[in-house]
């Protein structure tokens, strides 16, 4: 035995002894976890919060929250004896007098844009493989909760530093809370202290941006951890891969190292991107005063949507016994984000509901196998897309010499015709794959030779594909449409029949499918 | 299930397939010094970054093709820091990939429903646990405990009340007065008709007493946008023709969809643009919305001159400035 192994042998006694946990860790320390590059995509959005964490804590020994006003006598010339807030002062002094400041700066804005990036792609992976069905509905909401608090700790960690760009996101904000009906003006009041801007809002968000949100976060991304780990990994279908095993690669050691090299490479990636790529330059924008405003003002790519959707809106605004209701900002500013957020949440529950199927799902769906859920997902995304599209109309059309009333225009028609459009399109690309795949082991793999048969006629030879392959391409259940009868069996309408009725419809829609290849029509194509 | 069909078999893990490192000693050799390279690349980007933190002064300035006129300092710094990173995340899964055992493993799941038996086991231990606390008989304790889980909730609520003062009238007034002097901003000097020429704008602020204090709030609401025209390019009503004077217009800057500056004038066309937005307004139509979210025309300010020719605020504005709220009336 080497003084190492002794070591080791001797911790690990010592903390038996005092918590009982060599059971649990020998059972842990082998668990399996799938491999995947896919599979990477939440682990990005887990570093990139330590980074955050990590970055931020650094941020907060110079920043200081408070809207009082001081006069500028720091380093950076251009704004010498301006008057401004001492938040946007000492986010100059970490800019140019802390060294590593503004290093930390960039790389905490980039490691925010990269979280939120990589926690949307990581939900579209969930999504789109049907990763969020039973038994793993908790997570999915977990997970909305994540993204949505994520947006909301980014719009309160980019506001912070009062600049012109930043106060005028916190304005449009104001301008939300204030359209409330009944209670705006009040709730308005009490987060700002008063009038807006007052000087209270700063030091208010800081304690949410620093610390309500990251120990929300903290919680919810255990808890979400917990549940991957208990509930053991998705893993995508392949040979021997069933609902019944995973199969992968043990925590220790390979996936220790794997997992945390890949925090160091995102990490040092965020760095690299800190050093090279200037973002955010507060600088360059000035103090935050009501009365002035910059072109371009563009929120972070993450709230994007949310102003395009805002741009788009009709001038709707309803006066009525004294009263206004602003439309025009209630619609595309809490409705629809309510009503898309909330569909989301449940969808798992409504995809469920719509199949009937009950049973727990280990097993990834490639996404042309659920044609109904992939042109929903893209749906969703055009719908989005159009929305940020939207949001940055005014840098498009100062790009590409479009005018802004075209490109509004378009965006008012775009987000109601490209979505179903959208749909349909996925929906048929995801019937004709799974056609491609049945042709494929049919007839085999296209080899692109050409042969002369005896009597003249060319044909391309097709070579079959591997058992693997055939049996990737096969492995997906079809599950065939919920029979819903709207009449019991004497006939009479039962209660719910309209219910009944669209969910009928709907199951039908979702169990749409080119029918794959059995063994049987294998054995019948060897005939030939 | 649907698979009543036969379906292809499922061919089973492919086998195992070695690595040149796990056969052969020279190729693990290789490896393992290619891992020790990589770290040592992540060593000498600490050193980098501690060097440049202590040696690069803070202000130079080189050219990078791509990265423009870049600081010296916080460039070397950064990519001493992002090396020594990086390399460590390299290092350790070149290490993972190659030497490590890549054998895959396969584990069992179970099924997450518990037994029967323990399901009505808990079902049993639970009712049995109400049955104890005999909520379900003893509905006065039930009903006050309802109601003082209730009125607690409440507490933070009414804790929060301090957050801010009410809002009474504050939306609705700003801080112009008949007779109040349009003075620049920046500058506070006092303006003429004259100071400005057809087709200029200005942005300026109620004027306050020498040593007065402007805070943020009061600019938020009072900020105006002088616009001079010449009198027949204007398309008014006789009352807000009136509230101009020599062919200059004054409204609120405050955008009335959500309170930006709107700051963005075409001289060509005549019309205010928002920059948060794109609300466009048409100045010679008392600033009528012609584009955009926005539903109400920005407040017109009525304007004149006082003795000495400087111009004044006519009255206050008739209607609230800004963004909309419940309490508007119109």
């Amino acid at each position: 035995m080497t003084a190492r192994e002794r070591i080791a042998g001797s911790v690990a006694n010592y903390v038996d002894e005092r918590t009982g946990a060599a059971a649990w860790m020998k059972k842990n320390l082998n668990k399996v976890f799938p491999d995947h590059w896919s599979f990477l995509l939440g682990e990005i959005a887990l570093y990139s919060f330590v980074i955050l964490l990590l970055s931020g804590t650094f941020l907060t020994f110079w920043f200081d929250p408070s809207q009082r006003e001081v006069i500028y006598d720091g380093g950076y010339q251009p704004l010498s004896g301006l008057k401004m807030s001492a938040a946007y002062a000492s986010t100059l002094h970490i800019s140019f007098e802390v060294r590593g400041g503004l290093l930390m700066r960039q790389i905490h804005h980039w490691a925010a844009l990269i979280f939120m990036a990589a926690i949307v792609v990581h939900l579209m992976r969930v999504y789109f493989t049907g990763a969020f069905r039973k038994p793993r509905e908790f997570n999915w909401i977990i997970g909305v909760g994540l993204l949505t608090l994520g947006i909301v700790e980014g719009f309160l960690g980019y506001s912070l530093p009062d600049d012109l760009l930043s106060g005028t996101g916190i304005r449009i904000a104001e301008a939300i809370i204030q359209a409330l009906p009944l209670v705006g003006s009040y709730l308005a009041f009490f987060a700002f202290g008063g009038a807006f801007p007052g000087e209270a809002f700063i030091p208010r968000i800081y304690t949410v941006h620093v610390l309500l949100l990251p120990g929300a976060f903290l919680a919810l991304i255990t808890v979400h951890l917990m549940l991957v780990w208990y509930q053991k990994h998705t893993q995508y279908p392949g040979p021997g891969r069933t609902e019944k095993n995973v199969v992968g690669y043990p925590l220790l050691p390979v996936y220790m190292a794997k997992a945390g090299g890949f925090f160091f490479i995102v990490f040092g990636v965020t760095a690299f991107l800190g050093a090279v790529a200037s973002i955010n330059p507060i600088w360059l924008y000035g103090p935050y005063t009501p009365g002035q405003i910059s072109a371009g003002s563009q929120p972070d790519w993450y709230m994007g949507w949310l102003d395009g959707l805002v741009r788009m809106a009709p001038p709707l605004e309803t006066h009525a016994f004294g009263h206004t209701i602003s439309w025009n900002i209630l619609i595309p500013g809490l409705i629809v984000p309510g009503i898309l957020f909330t569909g989301m949440a449940l969808y798992p529950f409504i995809e469920s509901w719509m199949t009937g199927d009950k049973r727990e799902h280990h097993l990834l769906d490639r996404p042309r196998n659920a044609p109904n859920r992939t042109a929903l997902g893209v749906m969703s995304l055009t719908f989005m897309l159009v929305a940020l599209i939207n949001g940055g109309n005014d840098i498009i059309a100062t790009t590409f010499h479009l005018t802004i009333n075209q490109i509004m225009w378009f965006s008012r028609i775009a987000i109601f015709v490209l979505p179903p459009l959208s749909f349909v399109i996925t929906k048929r690309l995801c019937l004709s794959l799974q056609r491609a795949d049945r042709d494929l082991v049919l007839h085999g793999r296209e080899t692109g030779r050409l042969v002369m048969m005896p009597h003249g006629e060319f044909v391309e030879v097709h070579e079959p594909i591997s058992p693997e392959k055939a049996w990737l391409l096969t492995q997906h259940e079809q599950n065939p449409a919920l029979a819903l009868d709207e009449n019991d069996s004497r006939g009479v309408r039962r209660p719910g029949a309209l219910k009944n009725k669209l969910r009928a419809r709907l199951s039908k829609a979702h169990a749409v499918a080119v029918p794959k290849v059995t063994a049987e029509d294998l054995k019948e194509i060897e005939h030939h | 299930m649907s698979n009543e069909i036969e379906a292809i078999k499922d061919p089973g893990l492919p086998a195992h397939v070695h690595r040149r490192a796990d056969t052969d000693p020279k190729a693990a050799k290789k490896a393992e010094r290619q891992v020790a390279i990589l770290f040592l690349l992540s060593a000498l980007g600490t050193v980098t970054m501690i060097g440049s933190y202590i040696f690069i002064p803070q202000d130079i300035f080189i050219f990078f093709p791509v990265l423009g006129n870049t600081n010296a300092h916080q460039l070397f710094l950064g990519l001493g820091m992002a090396a020594s990173l990086f390399f460590i995340g390299m290092g350790a899964i070149h290490w993972a990939k190659t030497l490590m055992p890549d054998e895959e493993v396969v584990i069992q799941r179970h099924e997450f429903r518990s037994p029967d038996e323990d399901r009505a086991d808990f079902v049993a231990t639970a009712k049995a646990g109400a049955a104890a606390a005999g909520l379900g008989r003893r509905s006065l304790i039930k009903r006050s405990l309802g109601l003082s889980l209730g009125l607690a909730g409440l507490s933070p609520l009414i804790l929060l009340r301090d957050l801010g003062p009410l809002p009474k009238d504050e939306l609705s007034k700003t801080s112009w007065k008949a007779g109040t002097r349009l003075v620049t901003d920046p500058g506070d000097r006092p303006i003429r008709a004259e100071d400005l020429e057809v087709g200029a704008v200005a942005q300026t602020l109620p004027e306050i007493a020498k040593g007065g204090h402007r805070a943020l709030s009061d600019i938020g609401k009072d900020a105006v946008l002088l616009i001079r025209l010449r009198p027949e390019e204007f398309n008014l009503d006789a009352e807000r023709l009136s509230w101009t004077h020599e062919g200059i217009i004054a409204f609120s800057k405050i955008c009335s969809h959500m309170g930006c500056a709107v700051a963005l004038y075409e001289q060509q066309t005549k019309h205010l643009l928002c920059p948060c937005h794109q609300s466009t307004f048409d100045v010679t139509r008392a600033a009528k919305v012609i584009f955009g979210p926005a539903a109400r025309p920005l407040p017109q300010l009525a304007i004149t001159v006082d003795s000495e020719g400087y111009l004044i605020a006519k009255q206050p504005f008739t209607e609230p400035v800004g963004p909309s709220f419940w309490e508007r009336s119109s």
